[in-house]
């Protein structure tokens, strides 16, 4: 087998290890296994796409031409890390509080969730990174030709676009499997970020191989190393003092600004706490990383061939000297280096892109927004994966364009000055409470548009973008606007250039904005939040709603972030709020709640505008505008305080006023119970008394009368048995004296045998059912169960009114609980009597009087029995009833205790 | 700020932690000087070597790992005692 051959077979086994660790990572992650998926170590590893191919590959190039100067690229980074308790540690704890999900998030959120500002960072980014992943396609076409070269067996050269496209295509496919799984950015993506774990220890393996190869196996020890530093071209310190300062910066605020490691950083971080072994390893890293560059670069440019192109020198060493594995691992190292970049930039890019751009403008042009029907999860997925093969696409489509040239080489540095000009509304926002949302966008645009002017468009060559003249004389011919001497500034390397005049020039413009404009409302609460984030996490915007739009909410909820997500979060916030059911008091705390959560899919500007469409606007309360003005008086804070408690006197005070409305109505209920029980019983005893009176008194009936009239005093009499029973049934349920019949069988079983006795379907009642997700085995009662889905089939075919009734059977098997929903198409039960209907003679349509209103206060008695519960289920089309069981019951000694327990309890309680 | 809330004397362990938070805020800025310094040896009549700046570049670059493993392992030691200590003081604000 040729070398090539043996590099595409390792490559691509590389390829399905990479898919498997990504796989078994996600699969440990969701089993709850895999905690050291969360360890700090991973997470420092994580952080090392800092290093892509362009530093890999590129460092030594970068070395072999101007010496010690290529350090500075990761000194800066160094400096940061160490620095964490300055600015990361903020970062960090302000993405998790506020469940940012990137960059262009973040700046929103700041500034008072301007979509404006999250649209002008997200096309920036684009426009910065884009050709940043089609350098990096060009180190994996370029690494894989240098081999191709070498082998003299292989016929034809690979097509290099060929080989990018592939590389390209494959990479869409990984980052859209593992890195939209779930739609909500602030989770983990655990598969991700393990699979660029290990490639951090491949690529950092590869080039210490390469290191250790050159320093003893070439240069024959340290010593022999250093001489031959000493006597290459790059042996004299001669860098200019501008470059070394201007570069360490530069690569310092890119790592804080850079989309990639923004997500790494901050939205995958999964404890504050792991920054601080970061801040010591992560600079480790990076030093092992720099440590054997010099005298690759040294050893390369003394034994290679001159005009070797020295980027790939950490290749071409070892290929020359016939190291053909050590030349693969350091294919791989590269490999690595690039795609880790690619897919975490991808996913940076795309969450960017379809939360601030593809979102909002569905958004708008789907109608009413927040309240269409259908599901906008799927919308919002797909608009992510779009999003991914979009962005590798122009990647792909700019390394065409530009023809995998030298310009492209030098795009690392121009990509970090553009990304650089996020850094005054980054940390004026975090550190500056009278930053402003104009003084942000005029900062970015106008350093945006220097960059542009100045670096970006020139790299491309004279007349390519640019023409000479404007080189030569300024744009229209005004000489202090040439694009390489701005402001007369001659001479100057033209990364420095443009670095000086566009962070000066964005810096003044973002101060002098802010200082000028004058901020909304919820700037200033968003900006005493960021600000103030290490100290205390504050106040927010309060929300202000009313009962009414709960189910609202949880109909929105539930179409962005799913069914199971939002009902668990309604649920447990009504728990935490006292209320039974799914609908918590819409209060600030859960409205602000509810909108994290929703940020955490959607981004900030985005959750809030939609939230805003149901509540209404924002309300400002004393203790928010005390958080603005900063005036910590006591006075103020006591009766921020008195607001609290009589908000907290009212909220009572109205629950209260529910239960004692509820009491009342169930007392009137009685009342009409007993009225209506004494109506039951005597409408067949008086039925039963005057048709044996007939038997008794005549004498000459024939047979067939004597038989009808003894029929229907036996009708009647059972009517009266059926009713005694179901009181008798109650009774005994409600008194825990029941004795529960434990059997095992199916769900399917069971619901075949609930439909048989419902009556089942007929030409306007029909049942849809999923008898593939029935097949589930539960150790339960299953007689009393069953009685319990008799009852609530019975009821939809009652009571639904619409042509034709469909209901709805759902089971679904949640960890060991069962969860069988039953929802049909009719108008559903209004909100005002959803709380009475589980109490006993509670009777919903008294037109369609059918039984004694027993029925689900029975089903509900049963359920308790069973260790579950049954509820309501709002925010369907109609009427929904969710059972809820555990699979297999407790053994029969603590269902004994229990009841006794609850007996016990009852007696105690009068 | 009554001085109620801001005691002039604070417990021993809390004032090392501030001082060891001191040293992690500080040490970002002397690593930037320093390593700005072999840019003075230019100056200097025969130049500085590569090799010289390398030394030295990358045995400071050794020497900020290690401070910033040991500042960063005395944060968390600190910080992991919290509870356990009395609640008065550490109810206030760091102010960090």
């Amino acid at each position: 087998m040729t070398v090539l051959n043996l590099l595409i077979v390792v490559c691509l086994s590389y390829v399905v290890l990479l898919f498997a660790v990504a796989f078994g990572a996600d699969r440990a992650a969701r089993l709850g296994r895999g905690s050291w998926l969360r360890s700090p170590i991973v997470y420092t590893l994580s952080l090392s796409i800092y290093c892509t191919a362009w530093t890999f590959y590129g460092a030594v190039g970068f070395a072999a031409r101007s010496g010690l100067e290529f350090v500075t690229i990761y000194l800066g980074p160094t400096l940061v890390m160490i620095g964490w308790w300055w600015t990361l540690r903020r970062l960090v704890r302000v993405g998790r509080s506020q469940r940012i999900t990137s960059i262009a998030d973040l700046i929103s959120s700041r500034y008072g969730k301007s979509n404006l500002l999250a649209v002008l960072v997200t096309v920036l980014a684009v426009v910065a990174t884009t050709p940043y992943i089609a350098l990096q396609l060009q180190s994996v076409t370029l690494s894989f030709a240098a081999f191709a070269e070498t082998d003299p067996t292989a016929t034809t050269l690979p097509d290099m676009q060929s080989t990018a496209l592939w590389v390209a295509v494959g990479l869409a496919l990984f980052t859209i499997l593992f890195g939209t799984r779930n739609l909500d950015a602030n989770e983990r993506h655990h598969g991700v970020v393990m699979a660029i774990a290990m490639e951090a220890v491949v690529k950092l393996c590869a080039l210490l191989a390469v290191g250790v190869f050159v320093v003893w196996g070439l240069a024959g020890g340290v010593a022999g190393t250093l001489e031959r530093i000493e006597a290459s071209g790059i042996s004299r310190f001669e860098v200019s003092g501008a470059r070394w300062v201007g570069l360490t910066m530069l690569s310092a605020m890119a790592l804080l600004c850079l989309p990639r490691m923004f997500q790494v950083m901050v939205v995958e971080n999964e404890h504050e706490d792991h920054l601080r072994t970061a801040a010591w390893a992560f600079p480790g890293y990076l030093l092992l990383m720099s440590l054997f560059v010099l005298p690759i670069a040294a050893l390369g440019l003394d034994l290679l061939p001159t005009g070797a192109n020295p980027d790939l020198f950490v290749l071409t060493l070892p290929l020359m000297e016939g190291r053909d594995g050590l030349a693969i691992l350091s294919f791989l190292g590269g490999f690595s280096s690039a795609t880790s970049m690619v897919i975490v930039a991808a996913i940076a890019l795309s969450t960017m892109v379809s939360n601030h751009v593809v979102m909002p403008l569905w958004l708008h042009y789907s109608g009413t927004a927040a309240m269409v029907s259908g599901d906008m999860r799927n919308v919002a997925l797909m608009a992510r994966r779009l999003s991914i093969a979009g962005v590798l696409f122009l990647g792909y489509v700019y390394f065409r364009i530009s023809g995998g040239g030298t310009a492209l080489a030098a795009i690392g540095l121009i990509a970090f000055v553009g990304v650089a000009q996020f850094l005054p509304a980054l940390m004026g926002g975090l550190f500056w409470r009278g930053a402003t949302r104009t003084g942000a966008l005029a900062g970015i645009s106008i350093g945006a548009a220097v960059w542009l002017y100045c670096l970006f468009l020139p790299s491309f060559g004279p007349e390519m973008v640019v023409p000479q003249s404007v080189f030569d004389h300024g744009l229209f011919g005004l000489s202090w606007l040439r694009p390489r001497a701005l402001f007369g500034a001659e001479g100057m390397d033209p990364v420095i250039h443009a670095l000086m005049w566009s962070m000066l020039l964005n810096l003044a413009a973002f101060i002098l904005g802010s200082l000028l404009s004058f901020p909304l409302p919820l700037e200033r609460l968003q900006g005493a939040q960021f600000v103030n984030a290490v100290e205390h996490s504050g106040t927010q915007a309060g929300w202000s709603g009313g009962m009414a739009q709960s189910e609202d909410l949880l109909i929105m909820a539930q179409r962005i972030m799913g069914a199971h997500e939002a009902q668990a979060l309604f649920a447990a916030a009504a728990r935490r709020q006292g209320v039974a059911g799914y609908l918590p008091e819409p209060g600030p705390d859960f409205i602000q709640e509810l909108e994290r959560a929703l940020a955490g899919s959607v981004g900030a500007a985005t959750a809030h505008a939609m939230i805003a469409q149901i509540v209404g606007g924002t309300a400002v309360s004393v203790s928010d505008l005390m958080a603005v003005a900063d005036e910590t008086a006591q006075i103020m804070e006591y009766s921020s305080r008195l607001e609290v408690q009589s908000q907290e006197l009212a909220r009572t005070a109205r629950q209260l006023r529910q239960t004692n409305e509820m009491l009342t109505h169930i007392s009137v209920q009685k009342d009409e119970f007993l009225s209506q029980i004494s109506h039951e019983l005597r409408t067949p005893m008086t039925s039963i008394r005057a048709f044996s009176e007939i038997l008794r008194d005549t004498g000459d009936l024939g047979p067939e009368e004597q038989k009808k009239y003894a029929a229907i005093i036996h009708d009647e009499t059972v009517r009266l048995t059926r009713l005694l029973d179901d009181l008798l049934d109650l009774s005994v349920l409600e008194n825990g004296q029941v004795d529960l019949n434990i059997q095992s069988g199916s769900l399917t079983g069971l619901l075949d045998r609930a439909v048989r006795a419902a009556g089942g379907e007929t030409g306007d009642f029909v049942i849809r059912r999923d008898r593939k997700a029935e097949q589930i085995e539960l150790t339960t009662d299953l007689d009393r169960l069953a009685q319990v889905f008799i009852n609530l089939i019975s009821n939809a075919h009652k009571y639904c009114e619409a042509q034709p009734a469909v209901l709805t059977i759902r089971p679904e098997v949640n960890g060991t609980q069962l969860v069988v929903d039953f929802i049909d198409n009719g108008s559903g039960i209004q909100a005002s009597k959803q709380a009475m209907i589980f109490e006993k003679f509670s009777r919903i349509g008294v037109s369609k009087a059918g039984g004694a209103g027993l029925g689900l206060a029975i089903c509900r008695e049963i359920m308790a029995r069973l260790g579950g519960d049954i509820s309501y289920l709002p925010g369907q089309k109609g009427a929904a009833f969710r059972v809820r069981l555990p699979l297999e019951i407790d053994g029969p000694a603590s269902q004994q205790g229990r009841s006794k327990e609850i007996r016990s309890k009852e007696t105690d309680s009068p | 700020m009554s001085p109620e809330r801001l005691p002039v004397f604070l417990a021993r362990r809390h004032y090392r932690r501030r001082r060891v938070a001191d040293a992690a805020r500080l040490l970002p800025l002397t690593g930037a000087i320093l390593f700005c310094l072999p840019l003075v040896w230019k100056g200097s009549p025969e130049g500085a070597s590569t090799v010289g700046a390398m030394l030295f570049v990358f045995g400071l670059w050794v020497v900020l790992v290690v401070l910033s493993a040991v500042i960063a392992r005395h944060l968390r030691a600190d910080e992991t005692e919290h509870p356990a200590r009395d609640g008065a003081a550490e109810e206030r604000p760091d102010t960090s």
